[in-house]
């Protein structure tokens, strides 16, 4: 068997994130280990108030970290500076979002050039680029069409074809289905998986374990701003490959 | 790179709603107060010229002063002029004719109507001919007077108006009464634009004479000179003659020699004074419209959080953001005036037509383009800077703040 070695695309080490709230602190996350490898379909798992979003807002180096340090292709975030870091986040990170966050006065085909405008492609290029992602997504006959005019899940659709533009290594995806009824978002998740086939590297945060399992190959599984395990899918079932340590075993523990 | 900013501000703008687009009305008025005055320019100054008949270059007038100048120019000076000084005025080598002239007020009757009028005196021969040349006198209809016309009287052109006055039109051949003698009207002049001129009555110079009795004395003296350059010298001879047959010092004159020039210099500092004020008008309100911009950029950066939040997500750098922002502030401007530059050129356009037709003369409307691509660049300008303080905070935003919106 030929070993594979992949490449680890983000990295969350001993991450916390701590929100000051009044005299107190509001813990939202702690001690988080977090690893994705290129071409994997991990799931970030957990009810509301689990952490889930503070840790996507953490993965997609969108926020910084109280405690711990986040690799992003090896490069530690904290070292960027706030537009470097945006730069960064523009090529490698293509975002999805629960409610479409289109913007709403451009077309769906301006909305899928933006990207690319914020990393300086020619118009040109960028016109040509948007064009065939709308297609992959099969949407090119809705180019003109403002964001208020299509569906949900034209938007989600449009979401990802705008993820795509800069051609990243990673998509981000919040509850890519959150806002879409069952069969529009089964139509998302199937382009998202295409997708990852292709080899793109797919995070998704959903609080749906049975979405995370359909799709995902990791399933990281947060409760309470802590991890509470980490599964893998090894054949037709998951299993635990949780990591334990004092800290964690404790707190599972308690349970 | 600059122009996706551009495309982008004009997206943005185009749904942007009415409440953005009043807070621009300062800039629009600004801006077409403005361009209209420019645009308006000279026709301006010969409206306002028309009403101090000003036209000819070459002729001086000479005035008595005195501390009862109330009524008709030089008819409350105390010490007068006299027919004597002008024809020493006359000898002075710079000059070529000096024409004295009473201007009395008299009583018109017609139409059993009365009124107060001004009555000019005519002089004769040689002076006659170049007194109509130099007041640029033609009759609409009619004929001007001649040296043996006496009861016969031309009129100036609002007589022939339904408004003058009598609730009748003065026609050719109607008598009227002046000073209770009957006299024929033999022509009407053209329309001057002038207040002065248009309700002028030309009567030759013994018959107003025997009208009113002025004998000797003069109200004012025109001077026609030999030649335009010789302007400031035969001033200065005047000046000098007239001190000695006055017997006055330097500095203490009791009398006035006026050129067209400085005549015209009374009228551009009355019409600098007009302009003055609107550039004031327009300042204001140019800063009310910057601030207006100030205002809506905030408020605009507040509804679109989340629009900022969406875009550094996905890749902006605070620079692009910023920039975003600031294009968008500065195309307001210049839309507010790419507005008033079109509103003040129409303006301009409709005021020298007005003018022309009030004073039949010819004159064409100023359109400057340099005025007007200042107009557009510096509205753009003031957009920009008053759009600089909520651009810098949209660039600001903590993109996770900003995506919850």
């Amino acid at each position: 068997m030929v070993m594979e070695v992949k490449k680890e695309i983000i990295r969350l080490r001993n991450v916390s994130k701590h929100y000051p709230m009044g005299d107190s602190v509001v813990k939202a996350l702690n001690h988080l280990e977090f690893k994705v490898y290129g071409g994997e379909f991990v799931a970030i798992m957990g009810p509301s108030g689990s952490g889930k979003s503070t840790a996507m807002n953490l993965v997609g180096s969108l926020d910084m970290p109280t405690y711990g340090t986040i690799y992003l292709d090896d490069g530690d975030i904290s070292k960027f500076s706030e537009s470097d870091l945006a730069q960064v986040r523009g090529k490698k990170i293509g975002f999805i979002f629960q409610s479409f966050n289109l913007i709403p006065n451009l077309t769906v085909k301006e909305n899928v050039m933006l990207p690319m405008m914020f990393q300086g492609t020619s118009i040109e290029e960028r016109s040509d680029k948007a064009e065939e992602l709308l297609k992959l997504v099969e949407l090119d006959y809705r180019m003109e069409h403002y964001p208020g005019e299509i569906s949900g899940g034209e938007m989600q659709r449009v979401a990802i074809a705008r993820s795509l533009a800069n051609d990243p290594e990673v998509i981000l995806a919040d509850e890519p289905t959150g806002n879409l009824d069952t069969k529009t978002g089964a139509v998302v998740m199937e382009f998202l998986e295409k997708l990852n086939k292709q080899g793109k590297t797919i995070i998704m945060v959903t609080h749906d374990p049975d979405l995370a399992e359909k799709y995902a190959d990791v399933v990281y599984w947060l409760r309470d701003g802590e991890l509470e395990k980490v599964t893998k899918r090894v054949g037709k079932r998951f299993v635990d490959v949780t990591k334990k340590k004092k800290k964690e075993a404790k707190s599972n523990g308690r349970r | 790179m600059k122009l996706d900013y551009l495309i982008l501000a004009l997206k943005n703008l185009r749904h942007r709603g009415i409440r953005s687009w009043l807070t621009l009305l300062g800039i629009f008025i600004g801006v077409t107060a403005v361009v209209s005055l420019i645009s308006l320019g000279a026709g301006l100054q010969a409206a306002v010229g028309a009403q101090f008949g000003i036209s000819s270059t070459q002729v001086l007038t000479v005035q008595a002063g005195g501390i009862n100048s109330y009524g008709a120019p030089g008819s409350g000076a105390v010490n007068k002029l006299t027919t004597a000084d002008a024809d020493a005025i006359e000898k002075l080598p710079s000059v070529d004719m000096a024409i004295p002239r009473n201007v009395e007020t008299i009583r018109i009757e017609f139409n059993d109507k009365l009124s107060f009028m001004s009555a000019v005196s005519i002089p004769y021969g040689e002076k006659k001919k170049k007194g109509w040349e130099v007041m640029d006198l033609e009759v609409e209809k009619g004929r001007l007077l001649q040296d043996s016309d006496i009861k016969k009287v031309v009129l100036g052109n609002s007589f022939s108006k339904n408004n003058n006055g009598f609730d009748k039109e003065v026609e050719l051949g109607n008598k009227i009464l002046i000073n209770d003698e009957k006299f024929e009207v033999v022509g009407i002049l053209k329309k001057k634009g002038s207040l002065i001129f248009d309700n002028v009555v030309l009567i030759n110079n013994d018959v107003l004479e025997d009208l009113t009795g002025y004998g000797e004395e003069v109200d004012l003296i025109a001077v026609i000179i030999k030649d335009g350059d010789l302007m400031d010298r035969a001033t200065e001879e005047i000046k000098k003659l007239l001190r000695s047959r006055r017997n006055v010092d330097e500095g203490e004159e009791d009398f006035e020699v006026s050129t067209p020039e400085a005549m015209m210099e009374t009228v551009n500092s009355i019409l600098g004074g007009v302009q003055a004020f609107v550039i004031i008008i327009a300042s204001i309100s140019i800063l009310v419209g910057a601030l207006g911009i100030v205002n809506t950029m905030t408020t605009s950066v507040l509804e679109r959080r989340k629009e900022i939040g969406i875009m550094k997500a996905i890749g902006a750098k605070n620079s692009q953001v910023f920039m975003q922002f600031f294009f968008e502030s500065g195309m307001l401007g210049f839309i507010g005036g790419l507005v008033g530059v079109v509103f003040g050129t129409l303006i301009g356009i409709a005021g020298v037509v007005g003018i022309n037709s009030f004073l039949g003369a010819e004159l064409s409307p100023v359109i400057d383009f340099v005025l007007i691509g200042g107009a557009l660049a510096g509205s753009f300008f003031i957009g920009a800077v008053a759009g600089i303080a909520p651009a810098m905070n949209a660039a600001k935003q903590n993109p996770v703040e900003a995506l919850r919106g």
